[in-house]
């Protein structure tokens, strides 16, 4: 039977007198949470933005044809020499085309799968742009456009011109944002390319591309898909990579063993394409977590001497409640009380103090050719990190809170009336 | 006649720093509307005898009621309740909680009881202020007023839920005559009045002459 009124209006009286020391401890709790909000928003932003900008160009699973050597050389098969040390020396590539053999049936089974989002043909051909006498060496991909643009957002990086002016162009070029600068190169220009086997052609700039990674607007441009047939002058079912959008990104490296069986074909999936891109997001997120309890442990100190410091002054007045009926654990819920509303006080504080921060950083102007989508400092605003942050505020102030009262519930009032 | 407090064979043993038997076989009851001091020189172990009646002191051996219930051995939850509701405490320095309100201070042990609503507490605490002569501090703070007053602040608090006994320890201890012939005369109100039992411990030969009984102490014994 506790009587909360009492004890929170014995609480009040005493952060209200020591008001000072009060708003220090809150204003602890308060950077403690403002930052941990502040950073947690922007370092996810930043991640969150990093990821879409590389997993956004990435297809879950892509599929090609990889020229390797074969693992049995012709010798293995050979009756006689069964069971003999072989050495093969100077081993070459199999004869192989990069061309997807079945590619049409390939697709056409794919995007009849439920769990596929979409699956879209591409032809890579190196080629070389000219200019003048200069010949820079890079690709030409042939695409279905408007697959890309459903699937990968392709539109986001065509910084002049639009998907659809490429689909409704015969010889349509989105050209490279890199290639486009070296060569001097605009909208409407015409480029010439030359195929590997020599043949040139001039085609029609309707757009230009930009990833934003400079090594592949230096070298890469689109094209639609039979464009780039025609150029290399294949069939329409040349096709040298498959590239698969699943709906759960989860299933890629299941799904990317089975068609790799399946279509005896290269098959690589989007956790093993960005293994390496993990780590950056962790270190980011390490870095935040870190700073943020190291602040919160700080606050959680000064709350700690601060209640200290109280129950030391108030030795009198705890004696005198014990001693008219108040029970060790009501003076313990007095000192916990004053520590949670610290903590809660200083801890919205926090919140709105880090929201007020995000959105300042969020319209603050971030312009980088790099990045041609982004136009200020992703922030990301989720919901589930102002609940960790009050959580936070509450738990190390209930920590901080927890030694000094229990400290005061187990004061003999006996020895503190002698005292005087 | 019933008794509201009774000892049997209390003893303590102070043990640090060397063992020191500081109550003896200490047996003694105090009967309904009885006004009793308890006198000896310093360092007869008045105070600790008092601590342990007021059961804030739970080490001693024997046995302590209240009412003609066993209060030895019962939990600290308890003992506090018993604290709250029976035992009305002053001491030699009136300790009130400085940053409240002289009529909070006398409210604080009656709301911690919570038998009664707000309006009636505050109505009963500025009943004892009055009785005792200082309803016009009611709002100042409790720092802010002279000892003799502050003395009867304590006294107000130790009335307010209406105790079985009221307890002191040299009540009058730190007040000059005038203020401590006061203090006297609302004891002895209360005892005729109100049918309050009290206990107090006290120096002033006086004071002790005009009570019902002197227990007299020597060495942790009572020897009359
Ligand atoms: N915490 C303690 N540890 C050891 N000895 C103590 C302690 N408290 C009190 N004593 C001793 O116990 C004895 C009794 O102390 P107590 O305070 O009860 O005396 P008293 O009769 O109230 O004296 P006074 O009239 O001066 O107030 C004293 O000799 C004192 O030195
Ligand atoms: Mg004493």
């Amino acid at each position: 039977m506790t009587n909360w009124k009492v004890i929170l209006n014995i609480a009040k009286t005493h952060l209200l007198t020591k008001m000072k020391s009060t708003v220090t401890a809150a204003l602890g709790v308060t950077f403690g949470i403002g930052a941990y909000i502040t950073l947690v928003s922007f370092m996810t932003g930043l991640n969150e933005m990093l990821d879409s900008l590389i997993l956004n160009q990435t297809p879950h699973i892509h599929l090609y044809n990889e020229i390797e050597p074969t693992k049995e050389q012709p010798v293995a098969l050979y009756e006689q020499f069964k069971g003999a040390f072989n050495v093969v020396e100077s081993v070459k590539p199999k004869q192989s085309q990069r061309k997807i053999h079945n590619a049409l049936p390939i697709l056409n089974y794919l995007k009849k799968d439920d769990k596929v989002m979409g699956a879209t043909p591409q032809l890579q051909a190196n080629i070389f742009y000219l200019s003048g006498s200069i010949e820079l060496g890079g690709n030409l991909v042939g695409v279905d456009i408007m697959e890309e643009a459903r699937l990968y957002n392709i539109r986001d990086y065509i910084v002049e011109g639009t998907a659809e002016a490429l689909k409704n162009s015969e010889n349509g070029i989105l050209l490279g944002a890199g290639l486009a600068k070296k060569m001097s190169l605009s909208m409407g220009d015409r480029v010439q390319i030359s195929t590997v086997k020599g043949d040139i052609f001039p085609l029609k700039i309707v757009g230009i591309y930009q990833s934003g990674i400079a090594e592949i607007d230096n070298i890469r441009s689109f094209a639609n898909l039979k464009s780039v047939q025609r150029i290399l002058g294949e069939a329409q079912n040349y096709v040298t990579d498959i590239n698969v959008k699943l709906q759960d990104m989860g299933e890629a490296p299941a799904m990317a063993n089975v068609l790799s069986k399946q279509f005896k074909i290269k098959a690589t999936d989007i956790n093993e394409a960005n293994a390496q891109f993990e780590t950056g997001s962790n270190i980011r997120n390490l870095i935040t977590y870190a700073v943020s309890i190291t602040l919160l442990i700080v606050a959680g100190f000064g709350i700690y001497n601060i209640l200290n410091m109280l129950i030391y002054e108030k030795m009198k007045d705890i004696a005198i409640l014990k001693a008219t009926g108040f029970s060790g654990g009501d003076v313990q819920l007095i000192f916990m009380s004053q520590a949670m509303i610290i903590g809660a006080i200083g801890g919205i504080l926090g919140l709105i103090i880090g929201y007020g921060l995000s959105v300042l950083i969020d319209n603050v102007a971030f312009e980088t050719e790099a990045l041609p989508t982004i136009t200020t400092y992703p922030i990301n605003y989720n919901i589930g990190y102002y609940v960790i942050g009050i959580s936070f505020a509450l738990l190390s102030t209930f920590i901080a809170g927890w030694l000094p009262s229990n400290k005061a519930k187990r004061i003999d009032p006996v020895r503190i009336i002698r005292g005087t | 006649m019933e008794l509201v407090l009774e000892t049997k064979n209390i003893n303590k043993h102070f043990r640090k720093p060397v063992d020191f038997h500081v109550l003896k076989d200490i047996s003694l009851g105090i009967k309904k509307g009885e006004f009793a001091s308890i006198m000896g020189k310093s360092g007869s172990g008045k105070s600790t005898l008092l601590y342990i009646l007021s059961t804030m002191d739970t080490d001693y051996t024997g046995e302590l009621f209240l009412n003609n219930e066993l209060a030895t051995g019962k939990p600290p939850q308890e003992l506090s309740r018993l604290r709250n509701k029976h035992i009305g405490f002053v001491f030699q320095f009136h300790y009130l909680l400085s940053e409240f309100s002289v009529v909070e201070n006398v409210m604080l042990p009656a709301k911690k009881l919570a038998e009664k609503s707000h309006a009636e507490i505050e109505h009963d605490a500025m009943e004892k202020l009055k009785m005792l002569h200082i309803e016009h501090l009611a709002k100042q703070r409790a720092s802010r007023i002279s000892g003799g007053e502050k003395q009867r602040v304590a006294i107000a608090r130790a009335l307010i839920n209406s105790p079985s006994i009221l307890m002191g320890d040299e009540p009058t201890g730190n007040l000059d005559s005038h203020n401590s012939e006061n203090v006297f005369s609302i004891f002895k109100r209360l005892k005729e009045e109100e049918g309050l039992s009290l206990l107090v411990v006290t120096h002033d030969e006086d004071f002790a002459n005009r009570t019902d009984r002197i227990i007299q102490m020597e060495d942790g014994r009572i020897v009359s």
